[in-house]
């Protein structure tokens, strides 16, 4: 019965992961059929490479902001969206778009928002006075912006998916216990921080998690808006692997980028598999 | 003054529906127990939220203390109330949820500790203080939820079926506590049950409730043997009030005032029907007989009477009986109405 997953996750999964394992530990190149066992050459290679400290640095910036970012903002969401209002329904809908849609037509649509002659942002911010139209911000273009951009722009695409994980989160919370906060005297800001929030924290370790290994092992938002750059400035972990593995042809360098992560990812999902289960059983 | 005084309050869900609460005017005295009973649906918890501050009210008034409330929110009101479900905080010890109120009122942390071991003791629940609501028997939940709601010493105490969700067994125990408890502490309560038994039992006062509406308010005796109207009158009582229609009235009388002939030791006049036993069942103390009426102004029509297991001898399932009612335990009701009204002739 459960065969076909098996073949499944053993064919699209498992073969692949192995073979990272292989070539990390190898001088495969693309287009190159010798295969010679180096041992730890290219672990010890790449740590000596400022490229990939520079990966892994901005990897755990580009994780850690923009979960805390998903993390305030679903927050938010979930809570405007418990209460029944008119039109409660569709602008749920709405805030569901940015992770429906597929995230290379959104991230494409933030490259013209962003875009260094076109953006609507610097267009705005003119027109406000706020900013010299000659000495317009270069979105994408300046280390630290870009860096932003790309933070802001993956939290868009994070945010509905952990808000919808709260809501449910939310809704689980017998609608009695914030009335008995009410009578009891707390106001609104003693009733999230000291009765909703703490009995939603299993839901929201489950929601950090899950959300800290996709940020963690995607590399569509930085592929498509900047390309790891400016020089490499907003390169993370993925795109490192991808940029040496596959464009740079040294399959060997790419897999030992791109697994040398793997043991955190696994403390990672055991810990949200561990909460998930919490929060089932409590 | 009347700690609790509603004014033609009225709530009404969806615009256009009939209102869930109608019209009611309630007063409550001063350190009364007051009994809210109805049926589910009948409007009684509806009226305890917008007490509360929980439910806003479409129309009508609510004054606490002499205060007119309605703008205020539940906190502004000084209130405490105990949920159905007890709505312990899960994630924070018994000691804490206890303290939450005194917390949310700014009080210093010494003086919480002594208002908690105060609230815990009457309680008997101190050697609780560490343990998680989930950790807590039934019982031990609604003694906290009832400590948390003590501890800041209320106006007025606010309590929604806290009973229901025990077993029957502790059920019993648990209202004889809570009525001694009430008495002890002197505090205003109102109650939400649709359970008679524990309306009777606890209250001071009983506001019967139907469809928003209220029947009738009295004292549990006043309800019971003066029911104001015939939902009054089969609302309360189980098996529930005789009510046989008879020319232009409804006549009503009570099961265990139907009885065979000679069993009754109240004086008076009395009329007597013949009694046909279809069938009944032995309840230990007593035996409840369902059966007909046999000729006279009542012929053909169904009627219940409740004899003592002592007076029980020689009524089987078949046999037909001559059966009384004293004329004072007879009551009228307006065919119409179905309002109580003054005697008409007594039908034999």
């Amino acid at each position: 019965m459960f065969m076909p997953a098996i073949l499944y996750i053993v064919a699209l999964v498992g073969v692949p992961f192995v073979m990272a394992f292989v070539y990390s530990v190898s001088d495969a190149k693309v287009g190159s059929v010798h295969y010679h066992f180096v041992g730890l050459k290219n672990f010890i290679d790449i740590l000596h490479n400022p490229t990939f400290i520079r990966s892994l640095e901005n990897s755990f910036l580009f994780t850690i902001s923009s979960q805390i970012l998903v993390l305030i903002g679903s927050t938010i969401l979930a809570l405007a969206l418990r209460d029944a209002f008119p039109g409660r329904r569709f602008l749920r809908f709405l805030i569901l778009l940015p992770w429906v849609a597929p995230v290379s037509i959104g991230s494409l649509g933030w490259k013209w928002i962003l875009d260094s002659l076109y953006s609507v942002i610097t267009w705005v911010l003119v027109r406000m006075h706020l900013v010299n139209q000659f000495d317009a911000p270069m979105w994408l273009g300046e280390p630290k912006l870009a860096m932003m951009s790309v933070i802001l722009v993956h939290t868009w695409h994070m945010m509905p998916f952990a808000t919808v994980i709260l809501l449910a989160g939310l809704t689980a919370i017998p609608s009695e216990i914030p009335e008995a906060a009410a009578v009891d005297g707390a106001g609104f800001f003693r009733t999230l921080f000291q009765i909703t929030i703490p009995m939603m924290l299993p839901i929201i370790n489950v929601a950090v998690l899950f959300g800290a290994i996709f940020t963690f092992t995607d590399m569509t938002v930085i592929y498509i808006l900047t390309r790891g750059g400016p020089y490499d400035t907003t390169q993370v972990i993925p795109s490192e692997a991808f940029f040496t593995g596959i464009l740079g042809s040294d399959l060997a360098e790419g897999a030992a980028i791109s697994i040398f992560l793997v043991p955190v990812l696994v403390i990672a999902a055991y810990l949200a598999l561990r909460s998930a289960h919490r929060a089932e059983v409590t | 003054m009347a700690v609790v005084e509603t004014r033609k309050l009225t709530k009404v869900f969806k615009r256009g529906n009939v209102g869930a609460v109608n019209n009611v005017d309630l007063e409550s005295r001063e350190g009364e127990f007051l009994v809210l009973l109805g049926p589910s649906g009948s409007g009684k918890t509806t009226l305890l939220r917008m007490i509360a501050g929980l439910e806003e009210p479409t129309s009508g008034d609510i004054l606490i203390g002499g205060r007119l409330v309605n703008d205020l929110t539940p906190r502004e009101r000084g209130i405490a109330m105990v949920f159905q479900s007890y709505a312990l905080y899960p994630h924070l010890s018994v000691f804490n949820n206890i303290v939450f109120p005194l917390k949310a009122q700014g009080v210093p942390k010494e003086r919480r500790q002594k208002q908690a071991e105060w609230a815990a003791s009457l309680l008997g629940i101190q050697h609780l203080f560490a343990r998680k609501p989930r950790e807590l028997s039934g019982g031990e939940r609604q003694r906290v939820a009832l400590a948390r709601a003590i501890v800041r010493e209320p106006s007025l105490f606010l309590l929604d079926e806290p009973l229901s969700n025990l077993d029957a067994k502790l059920r019993a125990s648990a209202r004889e506590e809570l009525e001694q408890f009430q008495e002890r502490i002197g505090t205003t309560t109102i109650y939400v049950t649709h359970d008679q038994v524990e309306a009777m039992a606890m209250g001071d006062r009983v506001v019967v409730m139907s469809q928003g509406v209220v029947r009738q308010i009295g004292t549990p005796a006043d309800v019971y043997d003066e029911p104001a109207d015939t939902f009054v009158a089969t609302f309360l009582g189980s098996p529930p009030m005789n009510i046989l229609p008879f020319e232009e009235t409804l006549v009503g009388f009570r099961p265990e005032h139907f009885l065979p002939v000679g069993v009754s030791e109240r004086p008076g006049a009395s009329v007597s029907y013949s009694y046909h036993i279809d069938h009944s069942e032995y309840l230990g103390a007593e035996l409840v007989l369902y059966g007909v009426m046999v000729g006279g102004a009542f012929d053909g029509m169904k009627a219940i009477s409740r004899v003592p297991s002592t007076h029980a001898a020689g009524l089987t399932d078949g046999s037909t009986h001559t059966f009384w009612v004293g004329a004072s335990d007879v009551k009228f009701f307006d065919r119409v109405t179905s309002k109580r009204t003054t005697a008409s002739r007594l039908p034999s």
